[in-house]
């Protein structure tokens, strides 16, 4: 394996979650490629998890691909793993005004 | 303007390759399909096993992807083998034959020897051989291609590496011009909303979300919820939280061009540039449905290196991960795992995705090509009757 100059991308700019390109370790810098921000880790990042960039407050969008994929049950600080404890799917009606709000542009 | 030297069709199409192939229309010949296509060197057979005995729905669609395929730009000629009464294999190749394209039909009678069929098989496809051999190529421009998108057997990596690097070539394609097709109706179940938004008009978005909500009736018909079932327990392991991130590590696919036209299985699209297809998950049925809608490559990323080529369009694979590349290199035409290596960026492999497009354009062959992976087969939405 090469030596890696990041360990996370961003599917996005817009994205407030990198990805683990590699496992991390707490106590370790999160490098996001084409980035130049470093964040400390605070758990351990299993690789392909995903991690939060900047704080995210409770009730909030994810945003992945520069997309909504879940809601946030509770706040999460920078450096931290952001999955199934954390986030939530998007109930069907949260779905429907996402489909309205932008079709009424 | 990017360029590339294609085959010329009698309907204004354009061909990367210049196939002579065999197709039957009832199941029943998928065997002797083969067999004549062994007796002359360089003919491909296109066996599969939807024949009669089908719901009218799934008829009409059956004949579509036996005419789409017969009528591919990348086919030189095809010889049809048909069998008894009211075989559609006549209507299919009278049809085609007002288009221009070069076919013929042979449809078995009762009671008529194997042996006289093969040979007029075996004379009609020689001289198509040699008259496919002559035909020459012309440049045809970026506008007049058409690209397919695909995953099969994905990993945990492939929402990550290969499917937004396909999603760059997506958006460069398009914005040169030319079109994509974005498959997989299955696949965008969770997600569909976030596509639907990015109709060019509500009558696109809605036609999109009809499609999705219809295949999901059917699977619940059988029993299955997909939305709760996804993500899985593996899903989960390897870092996917939710049904729309799954969704969308899918239909990244296809970039971030607005949506153009929704259409339905093997049906070519009217518009150029970003389109959906309605087809199911399954790669063999997808790609099938994509080339016979006039896709004259597909773009398919895998993480398990799954083999699945097609008879008459090449699949270009892309690899997710570089542990793949290492031990089935000879499948994998792009290696999306060097993104996870920290060598290239999902823009970079994107563009090298976009260069491979071009030379299997210009007649390179892809893997799939190489190991003379053909798989065909066509979906069917009800039983057999």
């Amino acid at each position: 394996m090469m030596s890696q100059k990041y360990n996370a991308i961003k599917l996005d700019r817009k994205d407030n979650v990198a990805v683990a390109l590699r496992s991390i370790k707490p106590g370790e810098f999160l490098a996001v490629q084409g980035e130049h921000e470093a964040i400390e880790i605070k758990e351990n990042i299993p690789y392909g998890h995903k991690i939060a960039a900047i704080y995210i407050p409770k009730d909030s969008k994810i945003i992945k691909y520069g997309d909504c994929m879940g809601i946030s049950t509770e706040e999460i600080s920078p450096g931290y793993h952001v999955h199934v404890s954390n986030v939530r799917g998007l109930k069907e009606e949260e779905r429907l005004s996402a489909l309205m709000e932008v079709q009424q542009r | 303007m990017k360029t590339f030297e294609g085959y010329r069709r009698a309907n204004g199409s354009i061909g990367v390759r210049n196939h002579v192939i065999v197709i039957n229309t009832a199941g029943e010949l998928a065997g002797l399909t083969k067999k004549m296509a062994q007796l002359v060197p360089g003919v491909i057979p296109v066996a599969h096993q939807a024949g009669k005995a089908q719901y009218p729905e799934d008829l009409e669609q059956t004949i579509r992807t036996l005419r789409g395929t017969a009528g591919h730009p990348n086919v030189s000629a095809a010889l049809f083998l048909g069998m008894g009464e009211g075989d559609p294999a006549e209507e299919i190749v009278s049809a085609l034959k007002k288009d221009g394209h070069h076919v013929h039909a042979i449809t078995f009678q009762k009671g008529q020897s194997i042996s006289v069929v093969l040979n007029e098989g075996k004379l009609w496809l020689e001289k198509a051989m040699e008259r496919s051999r002559n035909e020459q190529k012309e440049t045809a421009d970026i506008t007049e291609l058409t690209i397919g998108l695909e995953c099969g057997g994905s990993d945990a990596w492939s929402g990550i590496t290969a499917n937004p690097a396909i999603g760059v070539c997506s958006d460069a394609v398009v914005r040169d011009g030319g079109t994509s097709i974005l498959a997989e109706t299955t696949e965008a179940i969770g997600a569909e909303h976030i596509l639907a938004n990015r109709a060019v008009n509500p009558g696109v978005g809605e036609k999109f979300l009809k499609i999705v909500k219809d295949y999901e009736m059917r699977i619940r018909d059988t029993g299955e919820d997909i939305r709760s079932a996804n993500p899985t327990p593996g899903n989960m392991a390897g870092g996917l939280t939710t049904l729309e991130e799954k969704s969308l590590g899918c239909i990244k696919k296809g970039g971030n061009s607005p949506l153009m036209e929704v259409v339905a299985y093997a049906q070519k699209p009217a518009e150029k540039g970003f389109i959906f297809m309605d087809t199911p998950g399954y790669d063999v049925e997808s790609v099938a449905g994509l080339a016979a809608g006039g896709a004259q490559i597909v773009l398919f990323s895998t993480g398990k290196g799954s083999p699945t080529g097609s008879p008459i369009v090449p699949v270009i694979k892309i690899g997710t991960n570089p542990k793949l590349y290492e031990i089935m290199s000879e499948h994998i035409d792009v290696n999306a795992g060097k993104i996870i290596d920290g060598l290239n960026t999902i823009e970079e492999i994107g563009e090298e995705i976009y260069r491979k497009v071009m030379e299997a354009a210009n007649g390179a062959p892809t893997a799939a090509e190489k190991h003379n992976n053909q798989e065909f087969a066509i979906w069917r939405l009800a039983e057999t009757i």
